[in-house]
């Protein structure tokens, strides 16, 4: 396929967004935008959330602090030799909705996966000055190279459900919801025709 | 008396599972560059060369295409005049486990319960049809849950007719909205039995994509269907255009004078399949 370029023109009109989160960086933030992340974030999907929160129940500490961090919700495939991860793009977010808001209640920032977020989670993102981006599914091979260092940091029986620190570079995302309570899908669904 | 050796199964389909996961076929390849090319949103345009270049990363350095490697569903025509030495479902399930360990692939199977991964990606979920002659046909789809999460049945009265097939699939592809990873692929069984129908459901996904039913009043419900859906405006993983789904695959199967099941299985924009005749 020689026809096609090294990355999309949308790449050129990326908002530069560092991890963890600056003070004041979330404010700036609005549906709809294009951003591109920098720095480290952590992983988690299902069976994450539930060990993370079977040590919250216990009244255990977490094996991460996440205050003011990103969560990603993805389970990458293994990495070759000498490779720093597998594909590794979004998982869907929705089964992710009933832990989120406790996370949020914790000082949680941002969440990142694929798909629409609960009316809970909006809420609960607006209450607590959160927001939710969404990366593109389908893409894993493209965005492992988007993720220059991945660290096993806690449940390493959990296979592609253990918790990693990632640091990615130039890592693309939408806004979907932003501080403000606006929510990109909702926006697209108001204006299409059904 | 055709004789196949258990072995030379084991080796094709361990190679299918990998190459399914990194390389996608050419009508899927060409589907995603006519979308980009008729898109109506410049996000979704881009969005889709996206796919398209993540798609010649993943086969060029054999990465899988998606991380979600899926779970293998195997369909195996059998003919009778065929004698398999050694044991058919093991070997196929050898096959997923040793192509999805060599591979890199990503062991997305665990107990229903304990939800403890099993660690091998197997059990795969086969399905054998025996056929007459000495024929031995082995596809692979290995499924990802996203889309596989947003399917669904219905058992609609007969009195429902087309129109009510039609609301059905429509409103549940528009309902997934970004989930399942659009634009999808949409599998519908109609007819038969509770399990025939969804059985039908992902066996239509292995039809060349854009073929359709050689049935034309089936291909016009197709067509019907999938511009009904690409109407509704959701697009490219939700974000707007003219691109929710690729293609509409309808199979049929007669039903019961008191029923009209309809069974809809999405299948996201990374389709991955391989099939071989041994």
């Amino acid at each position: 396929m020689s026809m096609l370029r090294s990355r999309p023109d949308f790449f050129d009109r990326l908002k530069k967004v560092t991890l963890p989160f600056n003070d004041g960086i979330l404010e700036t933030l609005r549906a709809g935008d294009l951003i591109s992340l920098s720095g480290t974030l952590f992983t988690g999907r299902d069976q994450t959330h539930r060990l993370l929160f079977d040590l919250l129940d216990q009244g255990k500490e977490l094996p991460v602090d996440l205050k003011g961090q990103l969560l990603y919700y993805v389970g990458p495939s293994p990495a070759r030799p000498g490779r720093v991860i597998g594909a590794a793009g979004p998982t869907t977010s929705y089964r992710m909705d009933v832990y989120t808001p406790r996370l949020l209640d914790l000082g949680l920032k941002a969440t990142m996966g694929k798909g629409a977020r609960s009316s809970e989670v909006r809420e609960s993102m607006k209450k607590n000055s959160a927001i939710y981006l969404a990366t593109f599914g389908g893409a894993g091979a493209f965005l492992s190279k988007c993720i220059v260092e991945a660290e096993l940091i806690a449940f390493p029986d959990a296979g592609p459900e253990a918790l990693f620190r990632f640091t990615v570079k130039n890592f693309p995302a939408v806004v979907i919801n932003d501080v403000t309570g606006r929510d990109y899908y909702q926006e697209i669904v108001s204006a299409s025709s059904l | 008396m055709r004789e196949i050796k258990s072995a030379s199964i084991i080796e094709a389909v361990r190679q299918m599972a990998m190459e399914a996961a990194w390389d996608l076929e050419p009508d899927i390849l060409e589907a995603l560059l006519k979308a980009r090319d008729r898109e109506s949103s410049a996000l979704a345009s881009d969005v889709l060369e996206l796919l398209l270049i993540n798609a010649d990363i993943a086969s060029r350095e054999k990465i899988p295409v998606c991380q979600d490697t899926g779970v293998a569903v195997v369909f195996v025509t059998l003919g009778q005049d065929v004698r398999i030495v050694g044991d058919l479902m093991a070997a196929i399930q050898e096959g997923v486990r040793l192509g999805y360990d060599e591979g890199y692939l990503r062991k997305s199977v665990c107990d229903p319960i304990t939800r403890v991964n099993t660690g091998t990606n197997t059990p795969a979920v086969i399905h054998v049809e025996l056929v007459p002659g000495e024929r031995l046909h082995i596809s692979i789809l290995p499924k990802g849950c996203g889309s596989e999460n947003m399917s669904g049945l219905t058992m609609l009265p007969p009195s429902a007719g087309l129109e009510g097939v039609k609301d059905y699939v429509v409103d549940l592809v528009v309902k997934a909205g970004p989930n399942p990873c659009p634009p999808v692929i949409v599998g519908v069984g109609m007819g038969g039995t509770f399990e025939k129908a969804a059985l039908l459901a992902k066996k239509s996904l292995l039809r060349p994509l854009g073929q359709p039913n050689p049935r034309q009043d089936v291909a016009q419900l197709e067509q019907e269907i999938l511009e009904r859906i690409n109407d509704a405006g959701r697009g490219v993983h939700g974000l707007g255009g003219n691109n929710t789904s690729l293609g509409v695959h309808i199979e049929l199967f007669p039903a019961h004078i008191a029923s009209l099941p309809v069974a809809v299985n999405i299948q996201c924009h990374a389709h991955r399949y391989k099939e071989i005749d041994l």
